[in-house]
């Protein structure tokens, strides 16, 4: 009897805190199109799956009358459950429980669940909905954010971790999405930003909303902290399940294999590149001329488009595309298409991922903003991050591969372990205009017509250099493939480097130019 | 693809058709400061301005004051010269990188 009695009172418990911040606040929730902390993880979860811990947990904020305060699960959701199968860690933010203010109980929820993850080594995925600090509890809140930061960082590198941002999440509190692999953001749901725009136009006298200064499109596409775009918090949570569907679930393994599939685009990949190299097209074309299935799954689709990031597979397994867009900006390299790049090889590089390069850009976009902003120093960690890879790393040149953008671009020379060109494919230090300007400035300046002079001597350089054969001479490159042979190419390429294995020297890290 | 039409970039004087990002259209234009013309670093309030068109000044003199962020920022004379032009009066509010004044080396 007393036993069914302890259970009814379990049961009891239990139902009271499942009700989180009350029904009012989960109207006001629902109000703001937002699901509730609950329902995105079990809309992000297996059905059935999710085991939720901590849930009696009580905030212990003593000051400012908090003591009476009763705050359910103290604003945040912890547990465990499956994507795909496989077991996942997850926290999600209640905002309907004191605005999701995070103290110091609900950090250490966190940090339970985050310690669990790395223990484990499965993936973190964790729901950003919070006012921020929960300034009654004061200090203790600032060292609850300290914790999160520093096992982000722990766990970098080691196993996935993935941040959702469902609603506000400001102040020192976006530091922890910063520190993490993939940020997902859903429009005029997701705001993030170190200072609002309150406090902006009270000492700075700048007037601009919440969504103009960090709204989710103002993230990935201006400020590249987000990785993920989505018009609802439901295609979010698909794009999420399509991530964790190409990526390992840590640093020891290798992302599940599916069953192979051929392209289903039938493009001719010769009738996509324009013969003239000034003229654009989409390299996308070529990655889903490629890939199986022609499936290609965009990362930073809107953020410096002038590179293309993302995951694809060949023969069922899993290889990161970092490429080129003549479509955008001609593909050129600048300080936003080098971090970007950058980041995504150390990301492939981290967790067993192969990278295939395709090749096609002008060089450096030239320009004052551009130095001014240091596209020395961000241009140097795509050299940085190519040269630390030690997966497998393929380049495909499909057409300009000039200057330091040829080097950049997982050159022979940064040990790329396949470089292969099409017969369309121009490696020079220079297009042939420029070269010709300089190698020929004499001839041109004292002919008679020297515009007409000009265009010989550019004919001349291009014939002579504008072609993959000075560099396959060298060995630089190592076979000019047909353009149609191309897929044959990287699956062999990676089947002959399924088992790399190469060292560099002892360290305790490198020093890249952050 | 013949009928869209494209912006252009020049890389080594190559000129490539492509299109821009909204970032590239917006970003900012070099132009070489001209240190005649003095521009306010930040927003904020003119407290009280100390000269007028025509003075002749040293380098160092105070020309005006400007609050911003409760702070008195004491603008002052660059170098040896004088005020061609006075374009803000005490109690205004100004943007940042508004025109204050017009001045000249002697």
């Amino acid at each position: 009897m007393s036993l069914k009695r302890n259970i009814l009172d379990l049961r009891k418990r239990k139902s009271e805190v499942l009700k989180g911040g009350g029904e009012k606040a989960i109207e006001k929730q629902v109000a703001m199109g937002k699901l509730t902390a609950r329902e995105r993880i079990l809309y992000i979860l297996d059905e059935g799956s999710f085991h939720e811990y901590d849930l009696f947990v009580e905030h212990v904020g003593r000051d400012f009358d908090m003591e009476k305060k009763k705050l359910h699960g103290d604003g945040v959701i912890i547990g465990t459950g499956t994507i795909h199968g496989s077991p996942i860690c997850i926290f999600a933010q209640d905002f309907t429980v004191a605005g999701g203010s995070l103290g110091l109980m609900h950090a250490r929820k966190i940090t339970k669940i985050m310690d669990h993850a790395l223990k484990m080594r499965v993936p973190l995925i964790g729901i950003n909905d919070s006012g921020g600090a929960r300034i009654q509890e004061g200090v203790d809140s600032l060292a609850g954010y300290g914790e999160i930061f520093f096992r982000n960082t722990l766990a970098s590198g080691v196993i996935p971790q993935i941040s959702v941002i469902l609603g506000p999440c400001a102040g020192g509190a976006v530091y922890s999405p910063a520190l993490t692999d993939f940020v997902f953001v859903v429009n005029n749901i997701s705001k993030m930003f170190i200072t609002g725009p309150s406090v902006i136009k009270t000492v700075l006298g700048e007037e601009i909303s919440m969504e103009e200064l960090g709204g989710a499109k103002v993230h990935a596409e201006v400020t590249g902290n987000a990785h993920f775009y989505a018009e609802s918090e439901l295609e979010c949570f698909d794009q999420i399940k399509k991530l964790m569907a190409y990526i390992p679930w840590n640093n020891k393994q290798k992302a599940t294999k599916i069953e192979p599939q051929l392209p289903k685009k039938k493009t001719k990949i010769e009738n996509i590149v324009p013969g003239d190299p000034k003229m654009p097209y989409d390299i996308r074309d070529i990655i889903g001329a490629i890939t199986d299935d022609s499936e290609f799954f965009e990362i930073m689709e809107l953020f410096a488009p002038n590179i293309v990031i993302g995951f694809g597979r060949l023969n069922g397994e899993t290889v990161g595309f970092v490429a080129n867009q003549p479509k955008v900006l001609a593909g050129v390299l600048d300080c936003d298409s080098s971090d970007k790049a950058a980041r995504f090889i150390r990301y492939c590089n981290a967790f067993n991922i192969p990278i295939i390069t395709l090749e096609d850009l002008p060089g450096y976009l030239p320009g004052v903003d551009q130095e001014h902003a240091g596209v020395i120093r961000h241009g140097a960690k795509i050299l940085y991050a190519y040269s630390e890879a030690t997966v497998p790393k393929i380049t495909v040149i499909i057409r300009k591969a000039y200057g330091g953008g040829y080097i950049a671009m997982n050159s022979r020379h940064l040990r790329a372990d396949f470089v292969f060109a099409w017969p369309t494919a121009e490696i020079a230090v220079m297009g042939p205009e420029g070269a010709a300007n300089i190698v020929f400035r004499k001839e041109i300046s004292e002919a008679e017509d020297p515009d007409a002079m000009r265009q010989v001597k550019i004919e001349e350089y291009k014939e002579k250099f504008a072609n993959p054969y000075v560099a396959a001479a060298r060995g630089y490159i190592d076979e000019v493939i047909e353009p149609e042979d191309t897929r044959k190419m990287l699956l062999h390429a990676l089947q002959v480097s399924a088992n790399k294995a190469v060292s560099g020297p002892s360290k305790k890290h490198g020093i890249p130019p952050f | 693809m013949t009928e869209k039409k494209y912006e252009t970039i020049i890389v080594h004087s190559a000129k490539y058709l492509t299109e821009y990002t909204r970032k590239y259209r917006n970003r900012p234009i070099w132009a070489t400061p001209d240190e005649n013309l003095i521009y306010s670093f930040i927003p904020g309030t003119i407290i009280d301005v100390h000269v007028k068109a025509g003075e002749k000044l040293k380098e160092g003199d105070s020309l005006l004051i400007l609050e911003a962020m409760k702070m008195h920022n004491n603008v002052q004379m660059p170098f040896d010269g004088q005020i061609v032009k006075v374009h803000v009066k005490p109690g205004e509010k100004i943007p940042k990188k508004h025109l204050m004044l017009e001045i000249k080396p002697l």
